[in-house]
């Protein structure tokens, strides 16, 4: 067991009649068994398949602190480049894993928008009926979290209800702590026929290290539409495992957009689990990393029940030293005939040190479906860029403007127009071209 | 205005140039003919600096600059422009803006200023219009689901907002229909002028009916083995190639 694994079981000790939660037996109990879990598995490595080309050994080796204090020195304007500042959204900010009232924007008048901590004090039966529901029980860092998250974003729309603007949830890590290690956990639940949009975002403010292993539940009720982007863009000396759980009902309708252009590791567990007829799943996302970066995508789609869509597309660019891992899971059990589901994963690799796994999965055992998936790993394309150089664009634009192109295709599904505006900027500043020409 | 010597060139180990002299000056239209397979592509992208093909022996002056010592792009910011055979399909880039940047880049690389957003616009609607192309055409991904001739068209578009001192049309005519040829020949006509030249790369002489060369060239085996004026294209058209491969074995 590892020196952090032996740390969080004695740290759990201390938190946990701290914990919120503590007072419901119920949660009390799930928090109890999740770590017993953990205690038994310790932290995946190498050898576990589902680990295979990510080494975690590294990030975790630090001395990390685990329970952490807020720092009241942020100030708005310390973040405001982090936000869209340029629309008007509800804010759910958060301090080394504590709410911070006087940054954020929130309300309870039509819907809940708030906090899990102050959800865990004030409908702790409706945390109790949702907590764990989508996350499953005895993956690694699931169980960590659910034994200490005591905070995060907690989203509650009634049936009939759509969220009039877009909902912002900052995660912020500062120095004060030193090396921080930190377990934050959103709880989305979107009732009939509601809608909503939020956009995610995990940053790191000072110089020291930091670790996240973040949960997020997404409980998408019939003819529900939500919008969910992750903006993944932190300081190389951060490291996040996000895992994101989202169970859909009938005719349900649920994208999660990931963008994933910094960090020193980056692991996303997605999975989407449709449990009702004709839902629609989307999950696609933009990867542009270079040397000393790491990002890791697993997906999952469950296809339970029949007639459901699900489209993936993943596009990839690796610079560097860069390495990139695609792991695409597509589940059609016996029952869900007529699914639909397509995957698409297209990597570039513009330097010979760059690395990508790719591997796409299929497990089908229905009979009637519609299955497609695409998996390519390549460098530009000669003929194109002679093409341009010819045109009297350099070589370097002539690249640039090729890989944008390539990497623009996955922002085809964002909602929010600034947030759209706000990705093509960065793609263009990671590829180092001038947007004027390439919008 | 252009000057090749002697010029060899291979392809991988395959040579294919074979020693071509040509000079052009400013306000003329040379036409090269020739076989499949003698070298009339080979010689168009080795002016225009295609990386795949090496230069073995020879040079080439352009307004008296050594143009094998230039990257593609530098190439064609002192005015050089290559038609293409094959335009190349782009997908998320539309044609105005690929023309803007192509404009732009060309601009600075000359050290001059950018254009003008308002300039560059009419520039797009004047140009468009003259090779009777759709105004939706310069919002479409550049030659994405274009037809054969739209390509050829879109290629005359951009030749016509670049400005370029020489114009290579490589095989311009191939997949042309009449009106489409007609089209784009008229627009090759109305962009001619004192200053610059063209270099027309055909197979038939169809296309040099509508482009009236003052020069026609046959190449052969990597050689221009005859030269004349426009009935050489004519004499060609009637022969076939035949009898100038019998007169070269």
């Amino acid at each position: 067991m590892t020196n952090l694994a032996q740390d969080l079981l004695s740290s759990f000790v201390v938190r946990e009649p701290q914990l919120n939660g503590g007072r419901n037996l119920s949660i009390a109990a799930l928090r109890k068994e999740a770590l017993d879990r953990f205690e038994l598995t310790g932290f995946p490595s190498t050898k576990d398949e589902e680990w295979k080309y990510t080494n975690l050994k590294p990030v975790l080796k630090h001395d990390y602190k685990i329970l952490l204090k807020s720092d009241d020195a942020v100030a708005f304007s310390d973040i405001k480049q982090f936000l869209l500042s340029d629309l008007d959204t509800y804010k759910l900010v958060f301090i080394n894993g504590k709410y911070s009232s006087w940054l954020s924007e929130t309300t309870h008048s039509e819907f809940d928008i708030c906090t899990f901590a102050s959800a865990l004090n004030k409908y702790p039966d409706t945390i109790a009926e949702y907590l764990g529901k989508a996350a499953p029980k005895g993956e690694t860092f699931v169980d960590l979290n659910t034994a200490f998250a005591d905070d995060g974003a907690f989203i509650r729309i009634k049936n009939n209800q759509t969220v009039d603007k877009p909902i912002e949830v900052l995660y912020l890590t500062t120095e004060e702590n030193g090396p921080s290690f930190s377990q934050v956990r959103n709880l989305i639940i979107v009732g009939q026929n509601a809608e909503v949009q939020i956009v995610e975002r995990h940053q790191n403010l000072g110089s020291t290290v930091n670790f996240t292993n973040f949960v997020s539940e997404i409980f998408a009720a019939q003819d529900s539409r939500v919008s969910y982007y992750k903006i993944q863009n932190d300081v190389t000396h951060a490291s996040l495992v996000d895992n994101t759980h989202v169970l859909q009902e009938r005719q349900s309708n649920v994208h999660v957009g990931t963008y994933s252009f910094g960090g020193k590791l980056v692991r996303n567990n997605l999975h989407f689990y449709s449990a009702g007829e004709h839902c629609e799943s989307h999950m696609d996302g933009v990867t542009i990393i270079g040397d000393g970066q790491t990002v890791d995508h697993h997906t999952l789609v469950d296809h339970q029940e029949p007639n459901c869509y699900s489209r993936e597309l993943y596009k990839g660019i690796y610079l560097g030293k860069g390495h990139g891992i695609f792991n695409g899971k597509v589940i059609v059990r016996q029952k869900a005939q007529k699914t639909n589901a397509f995957q698409q994963n297209d990597n570039i690799l513009l330097s010979n040190k760059a690395h990508i796994d790719a591997k796409p999965q299929l497990e089908i055992f229905a009979d009637d479906v519609r299955c497609s998936h695409g998996c390519t790993i390549g460098q530009l394309d000669k003929n194109a860029l002679f093409y341009l150089r010819s045109r009297g664009i350099p070589k370097s634009e002539a690249q640039g403007l090729m890989t944008y192109a390539f990497a623009s295709d996955a922002l085809e599904y964002v909602k929010v127009p600034q947030l759209a505006t706000r990705l093509n900027l960065v793609i263009a500043d990671k590829l180092g071209i001038n947007l004027e020409f390439a919008l | 205005m252009i000057k090749i010597k002697n010029l060899h060139a291979r392809v991988e180990e395959k040579e294919i140039l074979k020693g071509i002299n040509l000079e052009i000056k400013p306000g003329e239209v040379h036409a090269i003919m020739g076989p499949n397979g003698s070298g009339k592509s080979t010689l168009s992208n080795v002016i225009a600096g295609r990386e795949d093909y090496k230069v073995t022996g020879g040079s080439i002056d352009f307004e008296g600059a050594d143009l094998l010592d230039l990257d593609p792009e530098e190439r064609a910011h002192k005015g050089i422009f290559l038609s293409f055979q094959y335009p190349i399909e782009i997908p998320g880039v539309t044609v105005s803006n690929f023309i803007k940047t192509a404009i732009n880049e060309t601009r600075k690389g000359r050290g001059e200023e950018p254009m003008d957003a308002r300039e560059m616009l009419s520039k797009m609607r004047e140009k468009s219009a003259l090779l009777e192309m759709d105004k939706s055409y310069l919002s479409r991904s550049l030659n994405e689901g274009f037809s054969g001739g739209e390509k050829k068209r879109n290629e005359i578009f951009q030749m016509a907002m670049l400005e370029p001192k020489l114009a290579i049309l490589d095989e311009t005519d191939s997949g042309l229909d009449i009106d489409a040829l007609r089209i784009v020949a008229n627009g090759v006509n109305k962009l001619r002028n004192a200053n610059n030249a063209v270099l027309v790369i055909t197979h038939y002489q169809r296309l040099l009916d509508h482009i009236e060369p003052d020069f026609v060239h046959v190449l052969y085996n990597g050689k221009i083995v005859k030269s004349g004026d426009k009935n050489l294209a004519i004499e060609l058209e009637a022969k076939g190639y035949d009898w100038i491969k019998e007169e070269n074995v």
